[in-house]
């Protein structure tokens, strides 16, 4: 089917986001990782909207990238504050928050 | 303004005049002078003391005026008529209904005694001029001599019983102030305190009177008269109509009566008067002689029906008012003669003779009493005046007659003379003023059929004969004593009078005009002293001649213008008239011989149609025998108490000197006299001190202890309670779950802390292992 | 109800113009004194215009009906309204509390009490106003019982902060025991609310339904009446809050709850308990009468025992209020006109009397009475209006006391019908006993304080010469006018009978005059 393809490279896309999040240490590349599961979710999204021929997803899709937009803007700072503050952006070292 | 009287069949139009109808006026002239003396005496160059005096003769004027047109009104009238009053009333306040009236009340009564009590007021201010000269509360002295006038005048012309009232206690207000007037003195002020204390209690008896007379009278008066059930004129009538029920008009008139007890100082309630000599002796003079202790005759003789019917007199048996009234004359004639002091020996002598007056009252002789009144405020105010004299100007202010005087006779001729003229019109002797009240008194109990009584009379005429010789021998004969002899105390300004002296130590007045006097021994007083003395000597003896009985009907002038007729009348106060149509009076039954005049129902019976204004009493007729005798009485009391006097005095007799204290009987009456009957300790030291002390205490530790206890006591035991509650259930049951929850939650916070490493990648780890056993699970149970 | 005036604001105005000036004041800083006080007078005296001129617009031709009614919805899911209106007997207590205010006001000028603060404490005595007006105008149950215990809270912090040395217990107790009482009265209120078909909580229309319910319900309710208006009065054996009040509370405190709030509780009985309860009353009166003759004697039995000048004054209001309750436990129109009558008598006479005894605890920093001797030689204004007070609270008449006590007694000889006659009188017999102990304990104290020498402590040259001075600029102005209106009301009592009669009548329609 038309749709399984757009599936399967979502299904792809968010595992080797899920990877990155999981396995990578580098803030940067964590964020980007988060980007990978969000456009996957999107691809998705897109899919099934094509396939009801509703513009439902087309709506969310859009709500996500301005959404991911604003987080990666975010995620970044800090990433750069971070980096000003610590001279790293080593995850691993990050963990004030521990209880 | 003139007499004007036009008789018709069957109404008698009455002359009236400006001064009769506005007589109320007399007492708003001191009253509005009392506030210019507040506000602006001390700046006058007089200190006040003028604008007292003015208002003094301005009262005068209007009292003289309304007297002059009373008379012409009683002129003008038929013979025997009933002679209404002049009656005025403006609304003061409502309450649900009722309409309480101020106004005024003229008749015969009122005129006298306005006349009277503006009289002695002038002189007395006159003389205090003199007297309080450079005292430091000058001011003060004449604005309380001021009001107290104003609410006597007051009293006097009360339309009904409030505004009575109002005097009454305007009267008690400046009593208080004036005895207290040197009260740097502890002794001043406690005796202010305890005068005003007394007759507060006997106003216990006004308020209720007034209020179960009101009540019971309102109805009828309302209906009858228009008036209010407060009204002189609507209880007078009121009292004789028949409507009354025994109790409540019984108890009324006891109730008032005990009020005048208390002013008038009457047994038991007389040991105040004595005490309140301890004020300046114009106020002696003026409040506690002659004016003020005379409201409680004024108020029986004011609403005399209510007492008659009260008190059944004339019922044949002895009522309350004759009863005390000879109670008191005897045992106050008994403590004049252990007095040292003047002024104590003059108010014995008042409270004797206010015996008299109720006396007389109580035994149906109204006019006598009323003449009485009248006579006595003129010669006691002169022996007042007198002694103040002697003390001013020979005794350095004591009036210790055993220690400070004796001989004035040749320093004060003039003080001397009045002195002798009041005594004798005192002691009753023809044809001095006061044989023609007082005499009269004791021939009309007598001739009411109260013979006891009237015995009880001579034998006060005796004492008093007697101790007034006793007084007179101790001060103007003999050889002079102590201050008078020129001595100067030095325990002399511990004497409660000598307060006086000690003014220019507090340092307000400069000139202290009084030791002046001390170097130049004994002296006759300024004439601004001895000009009210000899007006008021000369009154005392001619002022009898108002009421002259012995020299026939052409005197008795005093009855026809005082005495109200008891003819029926009708509603409007206009007397029918015998024949009339519709006539209504009842032929008398037992015409009496004796009286006037034919005998009226009112008193005895009630009348059928129209109302009685006043009861019908009896006059004994003048009897040369019966005077005789009284004369002799005095005689022999004067000539006993003179030998007596000289010997113990004079001659210092072994016989008598020191007697008391030989016969055992006769030192026991000597005591019993001394301790004043012990009526004083009875009143001060157990009952004002039981109340004072032990029982307000004993009310205050059970306020305290109980009923505070009490609150307190819910409060300790709430917050007794709240703490267990706190420790046993709050903290345990509650509490125990709460914290239970706690750690609980304490126990899986720690457990899962592991979970919280703080590193992202593992929280990821996490949320994305959590979605996928979601969405296992949404799986499963999808299929 | 119709409206009778157009003025209907006036009310709402008068009652809140106080919170307005306390908004005003919590913006100016607390250093800014004078222009702190200046901003409450201003206040105080901007809301005794807007009284003035309600009494200006005041019917007085229909003194009896309610006048300037408002009427709007409040909190609808309980059936309470804002309902207010003024009647002739509202009237002098509504005007008397504003006069006292600014009068007190005026005396703080220079006479506040450590530990200072002014800012709080003239913002007390506007919230205290507000409470007051409130209470007199308020035709709702809901909202007359929230100005009652708005009235509370200010007080509690006055006598607590600014009280003398055992405040603390004194303002706890104050506060706990009236709150006692008005938890009662609560539970009353809405057991009547209720028992009337929980319909509304407006006064006139439990007037009309408060008589189908049954003689034992309404005994029942009015005991627990009783009890919060009694605690208020206060009332033998209720009384044990006043003493200890009275003598811990600063002199302007003093002043404002024996001027206004013991009227609060009288105030209740008239305007609520008794014309919404009649059989009731009917059945309670003869204890209330009791409990008043009782009160009186006591009262003045504790004044006798007393060695404090305030405490004894404070005691008797004890006294003093039993008159009240006297004459309104006859349920006569006589008695209960005397009993409204004496209120505002008593307000004036024993709140001039704290104000003196305010002034002499100033001067002599003691009101011990045996410390202090010769007042009249030292400050001779002052002891003679020590010596004036004390002859209008015995009852002289021409003075205002007279007026509310003579007129009390009488009533008690002829009760409405259907009271015991005899108990009665035998209860007037008492009340007159009373007024000679009354003439008793204030001439004692007047003699004690006033006449005779200073004692050695006070005398001159003992180092309190300075502040043995007499009455000054500020007590003039805070007096006089308190001086003038007891001297006016005693001399013409008409005045205000005038203006209670009609109202009273109305109150009493259901016993039939």
């Amino acid at each position: 089917m038309f749709v399984n393809q757009f599936l399967i490279l979502a299904a792809v896309l968010f595992c080797i986001g899920v990877y990155g999040v999981i396995a990578r240490k580098n803030a940067v590349l964590v964020l980007m990782s988060i980007e990978l599961i969000l456009n996957s979710v999107n691809i998705n999204l897109l899919a099934f909207s094509m396939r009801n021929g509703s513009l439902d997803g087309h709506t969310f899709a859009l709500y996500i990238i301005a959404i991911a937009a604003a987080e990666v803007g975010v995620g970044l700072a800090m990433v750069l504050l971070m980096y000003r503050n610590r001279r790293s952006i080593d995850l691993d070292e990050l963990s004030e928050m521990k209880g | 303004m003139f007499a004007e009287a036009t008789e018709t069949a069957t109404e008698v139009v009455l002359s009236s005049g400006w001064f009769l109808e506005h007589a109320w006026v007399i007492p708003v002239i001191p009253a509005l002078s009392f506030f210019l003396i507040i506000f602006f005496g001390k700046r006058m160059p007089k200190k006040g003391s003028e604008f007292g005096v003015a208002s003094m003769f301005g009262a005068l004027v209007f009292a003289g005026g309304a007297a002059y047109q009373w008379i012409q009104r009683v002129n003008g009238a038929p013979e025997g008529a009933f002679i209404s009053p002049v009656v005025k009333t403006w609304t003061w306040w409502q309450n649900s209904g009722v309409s309480f009236g101020i106004g005024q009340h003229v008749d015969g009564l009122t005129v006298a005694i306005l006349l009277v009590v503006a009289f002695i007021s002038t002189l007395v201010q006159i003389y205090s001029l003199e007297y309080l000269r450079g005292d430091r509360r000058y001011t003060h002295f004449f604005a309380s001599l001021t009001l107290f006038s104003a609410g006597m005048l007051n009293m006097v012309v009360a339309e009904n019983m409030i505004q009575l009232i109002l005097g009454w206690e305007i009267m008690g207000l400046c009593s208080f102030l004036l005895i207290g007037h040197w009260w740097e003195e502890g002794a001043n002020s406690r005796a202010a305190l305890k005068a005003f204390f007394t007759t507060r209690t006997g106003d216990i008896g006004l308020l209720t009177g007034t209020a179960i007379l009101f009540f019971s009278a309102n109805e009828w008066t309302t209906k009858t008269l228009g008036v209010s059930g407060f009204s002189i004129r609507g209880l007078s009538s009121w009292a004789l109509s028949g409507d009354p029920g025994h109790a409540a008009i019984t108890m009324g008139a006891i109730a008032l009566f005990i009020a005048a007890i208390g002013k008038s100082g009457q047994f038991p309630l007389h040991t105040w008067l004595p005490d309140a000599m301890a004020g300046p002796t114009p106020v002696s003079s003026l409040l506690h002689s002659s004016t003020m202790v005379v409201a409680g005759v004024f108020l029986v003789a004011r609403v005399y029906p209510v007492f008659f019917k009260g008190m059944e007199i004339l019922g044949g048996s002895a009522n309350f008012i004759v009863v005390i009234g000879g109670i008191t004359i005897v045992i106050a004639a008994l403590l004049a003669f252990v007095q040292t002091d003047i002024k104590k020996v003059l108010a014995y002598s008042t409270v004797s003779q206010l015996g008299y007056m109720m006396m007389g009252l109580g035994a149906g002789a109204w006019l006598p009493a009323v003449f009485h009144i009248f006579t006595h405020a003129f010669f006691k105010a002169c022996l007042f005046l007198g002694a103040g004299s002697i003390s001013h100007s020979s005794s350095h202010h004591s009036f210790e007659m055993k220690k400070d005087m004796g001989g004035l006779r040749k320093f004060m001729p003039i003080t001397f003379g009045t002195w002798v003229i009041s005594t004798l019109a005192l002691c009753g002797v023809f044809p001095f003023s006061g044989f023609f009240s007082k005499d009269e008194i004791i021939d009309n109990v007598g001739h009411n059929g109260y013979n006891v009584f009237m015995y009880v009379g001579l034998a006060g005429a005796f004492l008093t004969a007697a101790y007034m010789t006793r007084a007179t021998y101790l001060t103007f004969f003999g050889q002079p004593r102590g201050a008078s002899a020129g001595e100067h105390h030095e325990e002399e300004s511990h004497d409660s009078h000598a307060a006086h002296d000690d003014h220019a130590d507090h340092g307000h007045d400069a000139h202290d005009s009084h030791d002046a006097h001390a170097s130049q021994g004994p002296h006759e007083s300024g004439w601004l002293i001895t000009v009210p003395l000899i007006i008021l000597a000369t009154l005392a003896l001619s002022s009898g001649f108002l009421n002259a009985l012995p020299f026939g009907e052409k005197f008795e002038n005093f009855k026809k213008w005082v005495e109200p007729s008891a003819e029926v009348i009708n509603p409007t106060g206009i007397a029918y008239v015998v024949g009339g149509i519709g006539e209504a009076r009842i032929a008398s039954e037992t015409p009496s011989e004796e009286s006037g005049h034919s005998k009226s129902p009112c008193g005895t019976e009630t009348p059928e149609q129209g109302v009685c204004a006043a009861p019908q009493l009896n006059h004994a007729p003048f009897k040369w025998s019966k005077a005789a005798m009284s004369m002799l009485i005095v005689l022999a009391g004067f000539l006993l108490s003179l030998f007596v006097c000289i010997q113990l005095y004079e001659k210092k007799n072994k016989k008598f000197v020191g007697l008391t204290e030989r016969n055992k009987v006769l030192g026991f009456g000597y005591k019993l006299l001394v301790n004043k009957y012990y009526l004083d300790v009875l009143y001060e030291k157990i009952i004002v001190r039981s109340i004072a002390h032990p029982i307000s205490a004993a009310v205050y530790w059970f306020n305290q202890k109980v009923l505070d206890g009490v609150v307190n006591g819910a409060g300790t035991t709430a917050k007794g309670i709240a703490g267990w509650v706190y420790r046993n259930i709050d903290q345990r049951v509650v509490d125990g779950a709460v914290n239970g929850t706690g750690s609980v939650a304490q126990g899986a916070g720690s457990a899962l802390r592991p979970v919280q490493s703080g590193k992202v990648n593992q929280y990821g780890a996490l949320l994305f292992g959590a979605a996928a056993i979601g969405a296992l699970v949404l799986v499963i149970v999808n299929t | 109800m119709e409206v009778i005036s157009n003025h209907n604001w006036a009310l709402t105005v008068g009652t809140f113009l106080p919170l307005v000036g306390v908004l005003i004041m919590l913006f100016i800083p607390k250093a800014e004194e004078a222009l702190i006080k200046s901003v409450a007078i201003a206040t105080a005296i901007a809301t005794l215009a807007v009284g003035i001129y309600t009494m200006v617009q005041f019917d007085f031709g229909n003194a009896g009906a309610m006048q300037f009614v408002a009427e709007h919805d409040w909190i609808s899911v309980i059936k309470s309204s804002y309902y207010i209106g003024i009647d002739g007997i509202s009237l002098p207590l509504y005007l008397l509390s504003m006069v006292i205010t600014v009068l007190v006001m005026i005396y703080s000028w220079d006479h506040v009490p450590s530990p200072g603060n002014p800012k709080a404490f003239f913002i007390l005595m506007l919230i205290l106003q507000t409470g007051m007006a409130g209470t007199f105008i308020a035709r709702d149950l809901i909202l007359f019982f929230v100005f009652f215990e708005l009235v509370l809270l200010p007080m509690y912090f006055m006598i607590g902060v600014w009280g003398g040395e055992n405040r603390q217990y004194a303002s706890l107790k104050f506060f706990l025991y009236t709150m006692f009482g008005s938890a009662l009265m609560l539970v009353a209120f809405l057991a009547l609310f209720f028992k009337t078909g929980a319909e509304s909580f407006s006064i006139p229309f439990l007037i009309e339904e408060g008589m189908n319910i049954s003689r034992t319900t309404q005994i029942w309710i009015f005991a627990g009446m009783f009890v919060g208006f009694a605690v208020k009065v206060p009332m033998f054996p209720f009384h044990t809050w006043l003493p200890d009040a009275h003598t811990q509370a600063p002199t302007q405190g003093s002043v404002i709850l024996a001027a206004v709030l013991l009227k609060l509780g009288t105030y209740g009985f008239v305007r609520i308990a008794i014309p919404v309860l009649p059989e009731a009353a009917k059945a309670w009166a003869p204890y209330i009468g009791g409990l008043a003759v009782i009160g009186i004697i006591y009262g003045s039995l504790g004044c006798l025992a007393q060695t404090d000048m305030k405490r004894l004054i404070a005691f008797s209001s004890v006294a003093h209020m039993g008159f009240v309750m006297l004459g309104i436990s006859t349920l006569t129109s006589f008695g209960m006109n005397a009993a409204m009558f004496g209120m505002v008598a008593h307000g004036l006479i024993t709140g001039m009397l704290f104000f003196v005894a305010g002034s002499v605890k100033e001067r002599y920093h003691t009101l011990e009475i045996k410390r202090i001797s010769g007042m009249l030689l030292q400050m001779p204004k002052l002891g003679w209006i020590l010596g004036f007070c004390a002859m209008a609270s015995l009852g002289l008449p021409g003075l205002a006391g007279f007026w509310g006590e003579f007129p009390a007694i009488l009533s008690a000889y002829q009760p409405a019908p259907g009271l015991s006659v005899n108990v009665f009188r035998a209860y007037m017999v008492i009340a007159a006993i009373g007024t000679v102990f009354a003439a008793g304990y204030l001439l004692w104290l007047f003699q004690r304080i006033a006449f005779g020498e200073p004692t050695a402590e006070f005398a001159a040259g003992h180092g309190h010469d300075e502040d043995l001075h007499d009455v000054n600029k500020f007590e003039w102005i805070a007096w006089t006018p308190l001086l003038i209106a007891i001297v006016v009301f005693g001399v013409y009592p008409q005045l205000m009978f005038k203006v209670l009669d009609p109202a009273v009548g109305v109150t009493l329609k259901a016993f039939g005059g």
